[in-house]
Order: structure tokens, then sequence, then C-alpha cells
């Protein structure tokens, strides 16, 4: 092909700059239990959390680093406070903003307050006003929505009868170092039998400082509930503090329904290590809508814990890695009860040397009898440079359920682009066409103003721009 | 008005190291309908492929002009551009991209104008109609699970919306039953016009019984070793290439003049 047009990446020149930046801010301070107690103070929250907090430092002081998956080697552990008090001056600067992240901002049509607010520079985002209406809807059917430093002292019962039960501090380095720093994220209660009608959004994650990054959430659904939470926008947010160790917390009651979608743009600077997990009970549902674009590392693998009979998970994961990411994402499920189903659907794209690490487990206790499950993920690399793997494990200890189970890697057929290219379309653009099929089964399960933020990132991912 | 299309002068065309085209010379005017016949490996599909432009095929000698211009260097979406459409003797398959979304793409692409939804639509319908194509294949994947004779029918449904200057059309007959080839022949000639000329590749000529073309080629051993019109098909049809083949060895030291 002559007059070949290349698929360019957006320019993260400026994104390594300010990596060595941030360097020079560093403390040499370490994690103390003063830090934590002066975060506990600042919350004005109570006794029982700040002893929570000073536990969970205890056990990320004596865990290890995890050795398997990504390479977090230039993550500084021994200075982790730099990450979590970051300096103030960096952090309020719109002119240190990338202009990469603002041309995003502007081809993604996202408002100047909210600009700002996700680069991290802005005053609060006063997500109280722009979506009181909304809230207000809500309220009257008894639902409570609320940032989560609000709920532990609003609704400490509920909080504390839940938070960190299903991702402990013992679970790994980051869910402890989560337990001692944790700040911001969304409370979500939904009394029985209410239908919110509406999807939520995670609007709060916002309003406090290092909230981005640290942030829980947690979702209870009382029986019969259903809900729809989307946690972010495609918007990519710019942190100067690259270590993302949020948790989020999914409690599904007997015959509730939860979908819960995400898509996750975090900058290219961003270690995401992010916990996600949900316990279903007796035919309850949770639906998992993963979106993963951003980020230089990301290790994600949300679990769904079936635990009452016939609970059921789907879980829908589009994983894009460009140059210079390694992504390792992949579902987890857990099926311990009787005829519990599960469907795993994974797509992943690798172009520019980026390499996308598909990681899935699926495991049935000896309970799962009648079970059901079936994971398909597929792989897709633009070119010779990009990497891509798939380890589907599975564990069953019961003979008594039905696996389906399939793994695809391909490489784009330069046959299917020229064959497009033949019609008159150009590289770019055919390229673009066949990655957008190649996702279509997902998208097809989107809303639709999901489908289409999905469509202008693979897009931009592609182009650079969005036509 | 200028009838000249496509003008082939001493092309030669390698894949990797190996040499396939051997000095093709081929002339080709509006409103003509040229057949090229030839044994398997010949240089056929490879001759298809190289006035597309497909990237694994190098030119080490010769030129390509189309409509006086010398398209050589040309990449391929813009030779569809300029009007030429080529319908693969094996067309791939797109999964996740709707028949009618691609066409709308090409459409706009092919013509520099926007095609409304709207409008593209009806367009689609007709075409569809005239080549009796039922109209649930606009929603369906590119050539996902079609058949054969689905995926050549395809082929000439694009050629009928793209509306190319110069159609090439591989094997377009290979593989279809009697009733399928009849089908798309009638569909090639529903296409065909005064504005338009269209290279049909075959290697028998099941075909030619519903088409009649204006000039019928062999082309043997990378070389168009004779042109000439229905009769040299016929003749084909009776004893075959052998002679052809032995015709390119003699004749190899001369190049002819174009």
């Amino acid at each position: 092909m002559n007059d070949k047009t290349e698929v360019n990446d957006i320019d993260r020149s400026l994104h390594e700059e300010k990596n060595v930046e941030k360097h020079r801010y560093q403390s040499a301070k370490g994690l103390t239990p003063e830090v934590i107690k002066e975060i506990s103070r600042e919350k004005d929250e109570p006794e029982w959390m700040l002893k929570f907090r000073l536990k969970a430092l205890k056990i990320y002081k004596n865990k290890e680093v995890p050795t398997w998956g990504a390479d977090i080697s230039d993550l500084d552990m021994d200075n982790i406070i730099t990450y979590v008090r970051p300096d103030a001056d960096l952090q309020s600067d719109w002119d240190q903003v990338p202009e990469e992240i603002k041309d995003t901002f502007d081809a993604l049509g996202i408002p100047e307050a909210e600009k700002e607010s996700l680069a991290g520079v802005g005053a609060q985002y006063d997500s109280e006003v722009v979506y009181h209406n909304l809230k207000e809807e809500m309220v009257e059917q008894g639902v409570i929505y609320m940032d989560m430093e609000n709920a532990v002292k609003q609704h400490e019962d509920l909080v504390k009868q839940h938070f960190m039960k299903l991702i402990t501090p013992n679970d790994h380095k980051f869910s402890a170092l989560h337990g001692a720093v944790w700040s911001g994220g969304s409370f979500v209660y939904v009394p029985a039998g209410v239908d919110v009608n509406i999807p939520l959004q995670s609007y709060f994650r916002q309003n406090a400082p290092g909230s981005g990054q640290f942030e829980h959430t947690l979702i209870i659904l009382e029986e019969g509930a259903n809900a729809h939470f989307i946690e972010g926008c495609s918007a990519p947010k710019y942190s100067v503090n690259n270590l993302h160790a949020g948790a989020v917390e999914l409690f599904i009651n007997k015959g509730a329904k939860l979908r819960y979608s995400t898509i996750e743009n975090w900058s290219r600077n961003m270690y995401n290590l992010n916990t996600k997990r949900a316990l279903v009970e007796e035919d309850g549902v949770i639906e998992w809508v993963s979106g993963s674009f951003g980020s230089k590392v990301s290790m994600l693998y949300p679990m769904s814990i079936l635990k009452g009979a016939r609970a059921r998970a789907e879980f829908t994961g589009v994983t894009f890695a460009a140059e210079g990411q390694y992504l390792d994402t992949g579902a987890q499920v857990i099926h311990d009860a009787p005829d519990t189903t599960s469907t795993v659907n994974s797509r992943s794209i690798a172009k520019d040397g980026g390499h996308a690490y598909y990681r899935g487990l699926l495991k049935a206790t000896k309970n799962a009898h009648g079970a059901k499950a079936s994971v398909s993920c597929e792989s897709l690399m633009l070119d010779n440079e990009s990497k891509s793997d798939t380890l589907p494990i599975m564990k069953l200890q019961t003979d008594d359920i039905d696996v389906g189970h399939e793994a695809k890697v391909g490489r784009i057929s330069e046959e299917a682009v020229f064959y497009l290219m033949s019609r008159g379309i150009s590289e770019e653009e055919a390229k673009a066409m066949i990655v957008r099929g190649f996702v279509e089964p997902i998208a097809s399960e989107l809303p639709l103003e999901y489908a289409v933020e999905l469509n202008n990132l693979i897009n931009l991912e592609l182009e650079g721009t969005i036509g | 008005m200028d009838k000249k299309l496509l003008k082939i002068c001493n092309l030669e065309s390698k894949v990797e190291e190996e040499k396939i085209l051997n000095g093709i010379n081929l002339e080709v005017n509006k409103g003509e309908l040229h057949i090229i016949m030839g044994p398997n490996g010949a240089g056929k599909s490879t001759l298809a492929n190289v006035l597309m432009g497909h990237p694994e095929h190098k030119i080490t000698n010769g030129d390509i002009e189309f409509e006086g211009e010398n398209i050589n260097q040309l990449a391929v979406d813009k030779r569809a551009k300029k009007g030429i459409f080529l319908s693969f003797q094996y067309p791939q398959e797109i999964p996740g991209v709707t028949v009618e979304n691609f066409l709308r793409t090409a459409k706009t692409a092919v013509s520099g104008e926007q095609q409304s939804i709207f409008d593209f639509k009806f367009l689609l319908e007709e075409k569809m109609n005239l080549l009796n194509i039922d109209q649930s294949y606009a929603d369906r994947y590119l050539n996902k699970g079609f058949s054969g004779g689905e995926k050549k029918k395809n082929e000439i449904l694009q050629m009928a919306v793209l509306e190319p200057k110069l159609a090439i059309l591989d094997e377009t007959d290979s593989g279809l039953d009697v009733d399928a080839t009849k089908t798309v022949a009638e569909g090639i000639k529903k296409v065909a016009s005064e504005d338009n000329a269209m290279i049909i590749i075959t290697h028998h000529n099941k075909i030619l019984d519903y088409l009649k073309p204006d000039y019928v080629h062999v082309l043997v051993d990378g070389r168009i070793a004779k042109s000439g019109n229905m009769e040299l098909a016929e003749e084909i049809e009776r004893e075959g290439f052998a002679k052809y083949k032995k015709e390119v060895l003699d004749e190899s030291n001369s190049k002819s003049n174009c």
C-alpha cells in the first residue's frame, strides 16, 4: 500500500515530562499512623473508622507488593505518602494539565466546570446543584445516594455493617492501602422492591481531595431492588498522583438486580490497581459492563461471588491497550451455590506496542451443582509490535457444571483492510471499522449514550481525533 | 468524450521474490466488456490485485494508466475513489459491520458526498431489488456466514451501489451453481453501461453463456498470450490452454511496444 497513512496515537509526551516533574516534590516521609490520624481528623470520622484505618495501615506495612501480573516497580512504595498527600501547587494549576487531556475534554464535549474538576484543578464541582432533581426523585423512593464520607456519619450502621467486608485489607497490599487512606466515593442504598429507573452516576467522586485515587464505592440493594450505577465517564481523569487504588463493594440481596457500568480512562501516567467485588444472593443478578482504556498499568479483575441459588453474573468488557500501556484485566466468577449462571464476554485490542492481558478466573465450589458458565475472550492486535495474552483460569470442584469456553487471539487481517480500502475507505477508517465491528457484540449491549462514548473512545484511540 | 479508461503497459510484478506478471499489455475503453481467461497460476488474480494496489504485490516494471494518469503509486482507497472496483474471488468477512453501514461509508468515501441515512436506504433498496437480493441482507454483517453465491452477489451489489468506471471481477463465477451464475451475470448486465467498463476474470467460460464480451484475452505465465473475440473463448473451451503456453515461450524475447 503506497501513500500509507499512519494510525496515530494521542501524543503522550507531555505526560512523560509530568512524571519527571513529580519526583522533585517527593517527600522522604513514609506513611505513618500520624498521617492516617490527620486524614481521619479532617474527615471528622467516627472512632471505629479511624481504628479500621490504622489496622489496615498495619496490614499494609506487612504485605508484599504482588510479583505477578504487571510490572509496578516504578511505583515508589517507600514514599507512598507522595501518592496519598500530593503537593497542592501541582494540583491546582490548569496550565500544567497536558494539552492532549484538554483536547480530549473538548472532543468529548465535557462541560467547562467538569473539565477542571476532572483535571483535579478546579474548585469543587458542584454536583449537588446539577443533580439535585435527580436526587430528589430517588429520595422519595427511600433511596440513599450520597458521597461516602457523609454516609459514614449519616448512615453509620449500614456502612459499618458492610464497609470492607467484601474486600478486606487482608486481600492484598493495595486493598490494605485503600483501607488506610480511602477518601471519597459513592454510597448507594436501595430499599426492598424499589426500582431505580434512572442510572445513578458517580458524581461524588470529586468532592474530597485525593478522592479520585482511593475512592470507595459501596452499593447495597435490598431484596428485589433494581438499579444501574455508572462509574466515571469517558474523559481521561488526569492526576499528577499516579496511583489509583479504589474499591467497589456491591451487595445484591435476594432477587435484586444491579448493573454496574464503568469506562475507566485514566491518563496514561496512572497505575490503576482497582478492586471490585459483588456478592450476589439467591436469584440476584449482577451485570458488569467494563471499559478499560487509559492508564499506564491496569490490574483490574471484577469479581462476582454467586452465593445464593440461581444467582447470575454477566460480565461484558472491552480493553484497549495502546503505546506504553499494559492492561491486565479480566472477570472473576465464583459459583458457590446450585444452579448459578455466569456469562463472561471480553474483547481486548492492542496497538502500537500496547499489551492487553486477559486474566480471568472461573471457580465453582462443590456447592455449585447444576451451575452454568460461559467464558468468551477474544483479542485483536492491530500490528506486529503489540501483544495480547489470554489466561482464563478454571477451578472446578464439581463435575455437575456446564462450562462453555472460547478464547481467541488474532491480528488484524491485512486482507480485510485491503478489502475495505478497495471500496474507497481510508486505511485509518478501515481499521477503525474492523475494531468497531470487533467490539460490536459488546457495544450493542450498552445503553445508547454509552455505546456512543465507546465509539468515540475507539475513534480517539485509532485516529487521535474525533472525525 | 474520451473513451480511454485503462492502459497497462509492460506490467511486471512480484510477490516477495517471486515474479508473477511478466509484461502485461492491455487497453480498456468505456463501454467495453473484456474477458481474461487462463489456467490456474497464470497470474489472473494477481493482475486484479495489482490493478487495485494490493500491498503484497510490487510493481517491478511497466505502467498502469487510468484516465491518462499513472496510478502505479496510488493508494488502494484513492484508486477506488478514481472509479476502480475489484469484485473479490474470496470476499472478506467483517463481523460486526452491517452491509448497509459499510456500503454507506464506502459510498460517502467514493462519491465524496455525505450519504444521508434515509436517502441511502432508498438507494440500497433499489439496487437490491435490481439484483433480486433480499432486503434483510442490509442488516447482516458483511459476508459473515454468507454462502459462496451470496458473497458474489454481495460483490455485485457493492458494484451497483458504488458505480465504478472500471470493474474488475475476479472469478465471479467460480464456485457458483447454474442458477447463481445466471443471477450474477444478469446483475453484471444491469450495471454495465456505455460509461463504464468491465474486466471479467475467469478460468472457465460458464459465465459466457450469459455475457457477450467485446474482447477475450488468454493470460498464461504472467503474459497475455493472445487476444481475440468470442471465438477465442470457444476455441479455449475445446482445446484448453496448452498451445498458448508454448506460444509464450516462443515469443518470450519480444516485448511488444505500447
